[in-house]
């Protein structure tokens, strides 16, 4: 699988398309985004498993916006998984990114990575490299709300109070990029209290979320406390989906509901 | 263009959390947990997080400062050193070694951290040594 996404990049910088590609590469021991640009050696270049299938996830499209708000007028090639697709096309309605300014390469996750990651759709619409492998049931949010309401209730109450407020969910998480953050706005989060406010804090976070989420599970990753975030967000992406119809990045050209202005819907 | 990231060391206390420090034409854009670094396994405190922060902030001390008259003024580093070097010996002479302690930090290697128990052991002459992690 990597010789042809070594072969996809070699051509994209050779024809000169792209300024560079975004991707990840070997080092010291560890793997880290990268920027290859022309003449660089691609013997480095990793896919993002290190010791297992997907250990070595990186939030690409963040340094994507990081290297594209400096350099807006070229083209940047990216690796993408599906997750990461469904990130473009949600950052692109965002106009966080321009489609014609970017240029995918995508690959398939293992079906192991798939079931790890209870991910819906484990390869992206345009596949360079790989084999699709099935979609995975969401059986844990079901596992959830099959809980009675006051269990529930104190299930979460237990997991937010395990925060420490490294705010790592947000920093990791290629769908924020605002420059004002509602979760430091003084009048909704106390600044330098713990224990976090119970439930603004990750119900603030959790409805941001909620027509942005592409479920690609960075935060949960990189939560010190491990607190089950992905489910929260999963469940405000399936009401938004329930009531209107709407997954965060599956449509490439579709907008959110949240972003539209007129009457209510019909049901 | 240049993007790099750099492997390193959490410089804010003793458990050694790995990060790469994102740069991009030679400033630091970011920091990015490092996800197969053994500590860490991809996590970080808010410090970590925002360990980028400081290096390029406009109130970082670039210069030793001293103050004259009341007024803290920019001085050379060999002045700075001579009146510290000065005022422990006076300090020293004048109620004994055991009247100075020192503080070490965690932002410093271990290797600077020995030599500044060394200093005040076999310099100074003191046991009077601890550290920032404690405050």
């Amino acid at each position: 699988m990597i010789d042809r996404v070594k072969e996809k990049i070699n051509e994209l910088l050779s024809a000169g398309s792209v300024k560079g590609v975004i991707a990840l590469a070997h080092a010291k021991g560890h793997v880290t985004p990268c920027l290859f640009q022309k003449g660089d050696g691609l013997q480095g270049l990793s896919l993002g498993d290190l010791q297992t299938s997907g250990d070595a996830r990186y939030p690409l499209n963040k340094v994507l916006i990081t290297i594209a708000r400096q350099y807006p007028d070229d083209v940047f090639g990216i690796l993408v998984r599906g997750c990461d697709e469904r990130g473009l096309y949600t950052l692109y309605r965002l106009n966080q990114l321009e489609p014609d300014k970017v240029v995918p390469i995508g690959i398939c996750c293992s079906q192991s990575l798939a079931l790890e990651c209870e991910c819906k759709k484990p390869y992206p619409d345009e596949i360079v490299a790989g084999e699709k492998s099935e979609g995975v049931l969401q059986k844990h949010l079901q596992d959830l709300e099959e809980m009675d309401l006051t269990k529930r209730f104190s299930f979460w109450k237990d997991q937010f109070l395990k925060c420490v407020k490294c705010y790592g969910c947000r920093d990791i998480c290629p769908m924020c990029f605002c420059k004002e953050c509602t979760l430091e706005c003084d009048d909704l989060v106390s600044k330098g209290n713990l224990p976090v406010d119970i439930p603004v804090f990750h119900l603030t976070r959790a409805m941001h979320m909620a027509d942005r989420c592409i479920d690609c599970g960075l935060c949960e990753e990189a939560c010190p406390s491990d607190i089950p975030l992905r489910l929260l967000y999963k469940k405000t992406a399936g009401i938004m989906n329930t009531e209107f119809g709407y997954t965060s990045g599956i449509n490439k050209n579709e907008k959110s509901p949240l972003s539209l202005l007129g009457p209510a819907p019909e049901k | 263009m240049e993007y790099r990231n750099t492997l390193t060391t959490c410089t804010y206390c003793g458990c050694g959390c790995n990060l790469f420090l994102e740069s991009l034409d030679g400033r630091l854009t970011g920091t990015i947990p490092c996800k197969t670094f053994p500590v860490n396994e991809g996590k970080l405190c808010i410090k970590g997080w925002n360990v980028h922060q400081f290096v390029q902030s406009e109130k970082r001390l670039k210069k030793p400062l001293m103050r004259k008259n009341g007024e803290l003024t920019e001085v050379s580093w060999d002045e700075a050193l001579d009146f510290a070097a000065s005022k422990l010996k006076e300090i020293k002479q004048a109620n004994g070694s055991d009247s100075v302690g020192f503080c070490a930090s965690a932002k410093m290697t271990n290797e600077e951290n020995y030599l500044m128990q060394k200093f005040a052991r076999a310099g100074i002459g003191t046991n009077n040594i601890d550290h920032c992690a404690r405050l």
